[in-house]
């Protein structure tokens, strides 16, 4: 039995929990034995709460014997990655800065989970501040690829990918900066959606890059998502870059995510296949040929300034995140230094020694961005970039519906295969940073396997608020295949 | 000794606390006095994760306070993070704004002793959040107070514009003056409402060659006193300085002093200006404001009559002396309620007399405004009607303003009601002073005597016309029949 929940998608024990038909106990403890089965050599969780997902789940489990009226996931277990604040167990960020922050908050999507009455079973790991591509920059945990423990699950949201693939929860939060969402979904060989900038509150969430930062679902498959989204979506006036409803409305995007879009026309660069293993190509390119049988009118598009992406993501990313971390000084709250001389100490001596490598990195990176005599050339000239790169994405948007190409130009590569050179790592990147870069939302779905039988992610996006579209379309190819 | 003239050179920078409710990013109550650390939330904690939200009041503030400064408001602005690590900042950065101040461009009207109005240019008005108090009372430790953290700061650039230390003050009293008029700010020195930081240096001609001297600073300066004290301080430190030293301005040796109220001296702070790097980059949390032209005239309709033009309208119109004017004009409650007690159909001078000297007094016993004693301008009016009228005297006049405080009644039914009438039947005056003359011949062959003497006793057969009539007698009336029967020589 256990083993048969395990294999359901949100949506189908959400229904089932909701008659009746199974409990959300019973969905809670499957996942807990998993958990207990699997995670020893995954990593991918920092935190659990077992006792109250009990608690909770048999609190659902009565309301529904009571005929009461239950939320949207309706006793269905969910991980949340932990860059997002909990009022229950810590937030940690992988951070040993943060490695016993207890936050008195909870973030605004937590709160809307808790609403929609999900069991949230436990925090997920990532790289240091969701600053990395492997999850390997984790200052306190070792997160493994369920399909290849040789292998990386993919990053930041590593952790999160992690466990919805190794079926240790039936659905989880990531947050994507530069593709923290779509690339470990990639890897993990599971579906990740980063919703439009400003669709989702930020409220609660961890800053790493302001500006980039959305938090989105990783799922079972694209209903799932758009389950997830009706959930979490929505204006918050915490947010000041949450966008109103008037000017993006919602949606019921479950409920329309099964209706095929029609005369659809996407777009492809072909220049940007250039740079990816060839397993990785022709997978996408076969994923391309079952839309062509869907009916779909295929289109070639240049996106001239997509090879400046990365350099303009890792100025504003760190320049932001420079500012964003600063917080982290010993004072206040979280680590601080045995032994300091006086406040200065207390600051330097903290941040130098809880602080991983990538993170410093990224802060001294940053902060030589936003200084004084720097700040044209580097700072102000990626943002011009960036308005460029969004141009580019306008434009596409004017002759398709959505551009397709792949998530990563690899699979899961090996655990310590790219920690000696950042830069190669900061390069697998290279298809995710521009849609964070544009605002736009995208999703990653599993489009087929390479030899290594590791999952390639197809990557689809589309334009500002039009997440209806892209989850129908997502989901056109997972029903064709 | 050589021949030094010298002009005194002040920028001063100022930051006003707005009177909003809440701060400036997030919902906490501003409460003075309050426990540490019990007005504080996440948001103004810098908690991880945490975003601020823009309090629209400060920013409505902010433009009404740029409008009175005669400012260009910016159509566009935006929130900047100005990063720097002490420990009452809890983000390591405070949200302010860097190249686009809501208000820039402006000039502010000072009132100078002889009468006239000087200008200063405002060179920007901005918005930005306070940061909160260390607290250094252990020895071996320091406490952060972040009560303070996040209250809305109104921070005004002027141009050096200002040429003393008198002037200077004076700028600062009449700043405190416009914001209180606004409604924008208590501008309560004491509870710091307002912080000042002078930029002081001297040009001075010696030998027919112009020197300036180097630039100090004074930081944080919260009364008019130390304000007015530390400039003229620096005044004579910078010229004494310069006559024993010669040292001037070079780019890099601009000083930073602080303010010792107790030695009354400043207290070198930083030789050199340090190489600040605020890193100022737009706030990634918070979007940018557009002052469309709508919202503009919501707020510019909120603009009074500011306390200058009022005083000098006072002035002009109502014939009060400059002084009187000024004392009226220093709050806008009273201002307007000595206006609208005028413009019932009064008699400005007395009005004001009723107000300056009775008036303020109790209001200030009662810890209110005047307007707020419960004396309607129409009643007040009456008042120094019946004053006018000579039905009551000045004295009596005090007497009726503190029963009217409490008593609903007309100011002459209540001097009816206190006996305090005075009585200006000539007939029945005359019967009395008639009977002091008779009794009192000495004082009257003095008072007809011409010499010293007459006048003091003038006064006696005047006093006891008074305490007969206990106090009652219109004393115009006395003295014109008393003076009459003197000088018949009867």
């Amino acid at each position: 039995m256990n083993k048969d929940i395990l294999k359901l998608t949100c949506r189908e024990l959400r229904d089932l929990i909701t008659k009746g038909e199974v409990k959300s106990s019973d969905a809670v403890l499957a996942v807990f034995a998993q958990i207990e089965k699997r995670d020893a050599k995954i990593g991918a969780f920092l935190s659990t709460f077992k006792d109250n997902a009990l608690k909770k789940a048999k609190e659902i489990d009565e309301k529904i014997s009571k005929g009461k009226p239950v939320g949207a996931l309706a006793g269905v277990p969910i991980a949340v990655k932990d860059n997002m604040c909990t009022t229950f167990g810590t937030t940690t960020c992988a951070s040993k800065i943060l490695e016993n922050f207890r936050s008195p908050y909870n973030a605004t999507v937590i709160e809307k989970l808790l609403a929609a009455d999900a069991v949230i079973i436990g925090k997920t790991n990532l790289d240091e501040f969701a600053m990395g591509s492997s999850t390997e920059n984790s200052g306190l945990k070792k997160t493994v690829n369920p399909w290849d423990p040789s292998r990386v699950p993919g990053g930041s949201s590593g952790g999160s990918a992690a466990a919805v693939a190794a079926k240790m929860c039936f659905a989880a939060l990531g947050s994507d900066t530069g593709g923290s969402i779509r690339q470990p979904a990639s890897f993990c060989g599971i579906a990740g959606l980063k919703p439009t900038y400003g669709r989702v509150s930020r409220y609660g969430l961890v800053a790493y890059g302001s500006s980039l930062d959305q938090i989105g679902p990783l799922a079972k498959n694209t209903a799932d998502c758009a389950l997830l989204l009706n959930v979490i979506a929505g204006h918050d006036e915490k947010d000041s870059t949450s966008v109103d409803e008037k000017t993006a409305p919602l949606c019921d995007w479950l409920e329309k995510v099964d209706k095929p879009v029609t005369g659809l026309k996407i777009a492809v660069v072909p220049e940007l296949f250039k740079g990816a293993d060839s397993e990785v190509v022709n997978t996408v390119k076969g994923a391309i040929e079952v839309y062509k049988k869907l009916g779909a009118e295929i289109i070639e598009i240049k996106m001239p300034h997509s090879e400046y992406a990365i350099a303009a993501y890792y100025l504003i990313a760190t320049a932001e995140a420079s500012s964003n971390l600063a917080r982290y000084d010993g004072v206040h709250y979280g680590y601080r230094t045995q032994n300091s001389a006086d406040y200065v100490e207390v600051y330097t001596k903290s941040r130098n020694e809880a602080l991983g490598a990538e993170v410093k990195r990224r802060i001294m990176l940053g902060t030589y961005a936003l200084s004084s005599g720097y700040y044209d050339a580097y700072y102000l000239k990626a943002l011009k970039v960036r308005n460029l790169i969004r141009n580019d994405f306008t434009a596409a948007f004017e002759r398709a519906d959505c551009i397709i190409m792949p998530t990563s130009p690899t699979t899961a590569f090996k655990i310590g295969e790219k920690t000696a050179n950042p830069l190669q790592m900061y390069l697998s990147d290279v298809y995710t940073i521009a849609v964070n870069l544009a605002g736009v939302p995208a999703i990653s779905i599993p489009c087929g396997l390479d030899k290594n039988k590791l999952p390639i992610g197809l990557q689809i996006i589309a334009p500002a608020f039009e997440e209806k579209k892209l989850l129908q379309i997502a989901r056109m190819f997972e029903k064709a295949t | 000794m050589t021949n030094v003239d010298y002009k005194i050179i002040v920028g001063l920078e100022i930051h006003v606390q707005l009177a909003t409710r809440t701060k400036m990013f997030c919902g906490c109550e501003l409460i003075f006095a309050a426990e540490p650390n019990s007005r504080v939330c996440p948001v103004c904690l810098g908690l991880p994760g945490a975003l601020p939200v823009m309090n629209k009041q400060a920013v409505e503030f902010a433009i009404l306070t740029a409008t009175a400064l005669n400012c260009k408001i910016a159509e566009f602005t935006k929130w900047d993070r100005k990063s720097y690590y002490y420990p009452d900042l809890p983000k390591n950065y405070q949200i302010s704004q860097y190249d686009l101040p809501i208000g820039s461009n402006g000039f502010i009207e000072i009132p100078l002793p002889d009468g006239k109005v000087k200008k200063i240019r405002i060179r920007r008005v901005h918005l930005e959040e306070d940061a909160g108090k260390n607290l250094h009372t252990a020895e071996n430790y320091s406490q952060v107070d972040l009560n303070r953290a996040g209250t809305p700061l109104l921070e005004i650039v002027t141009e050096p514009d200002i040429n003393g230390d008198e002037e200077v003050k004076l700028l600062a009293v009449e700043l405190q003056r416009i914001v209180r008029f606004l409604g924008v700010s208590e501008a309560d020195m004491q509870k710091g409402h307002m912080r000042f930081e002078p930029n002081v240096n001297l040009h001075i001609k010696k030998d027919s060659t112009e020197y300036k001297t180097p630039i100090t600073e004074i930081k944080n300066l919260n009364s008019f006193k130390a304000l007015e004290k530390s400039a003229a301080f620096e005044v004579q430190r910078q010229l004494d300085e310069f006559l024993e030293s010669g040292r001037v301005m070079q780019s890099g040796n601009k000083k930073t002093f602080g303010w010792d109220d107790i030695r009354e001296v400043t207290v070198l702070q930083r030789e050199k200006e340090e190489a600040h790097d605020y890193r100022y980059f737009p706030d990634p949390d918070l979007v940018p404001v557009v002052v469309g032209e709508k919202w503009l005239n919501i707020i510019k309709a909120k603009l009074c009559e500011l306390p200058l033009t009022m005083q000098n309208r006072f002035v002009i119109a109502y014939g009060l002396s400059d002084y009187d004017a000024g004392v009226l004009t220093t709050d806008r409650a009273t201002a307007e309620y000595f206006d609208s007690a005028v413009k019932v159909d009064g008699d400005a001078k007395r009005i004001c007399n009723l107000i300056t000297q009775t008036g303020l007094k109790i209001a200030n016993e009662k810890n209110c405004k005047v307007s707020e004693l419960g004396i309607s301008p129409q009643r007040l009016a009456e008042l120094a009607k019946i004053v006018g009228a000579g039905q009551v005297s000045a004295t009596a006049a005090v007497t009726i303003f503190e029963k009217m405080t409490q008593d609903d009644s007309l100011p002459s039914q209540i001097a009816e009601k206190l006996n305090l009438l005075q009585k200006s039947d000539e007939g029945e005056l005359e019967k009395i002073v008639d009977e002091v003359i008779a009794i009192n011949p000495q004082a009257v062959e003095d008072a007809r005597s011409g010499d010293k003497k007459s006048k003091k006793a003038h006064g006696f057969l005047m006093g006891q016309v008074m305490q007969k009539t206990k106090g009652t007698a219109n004393p115009q009336v006395v003295a014109k029949i008393l003076n009459s029967k003197l000088n018949k020589g009867i």
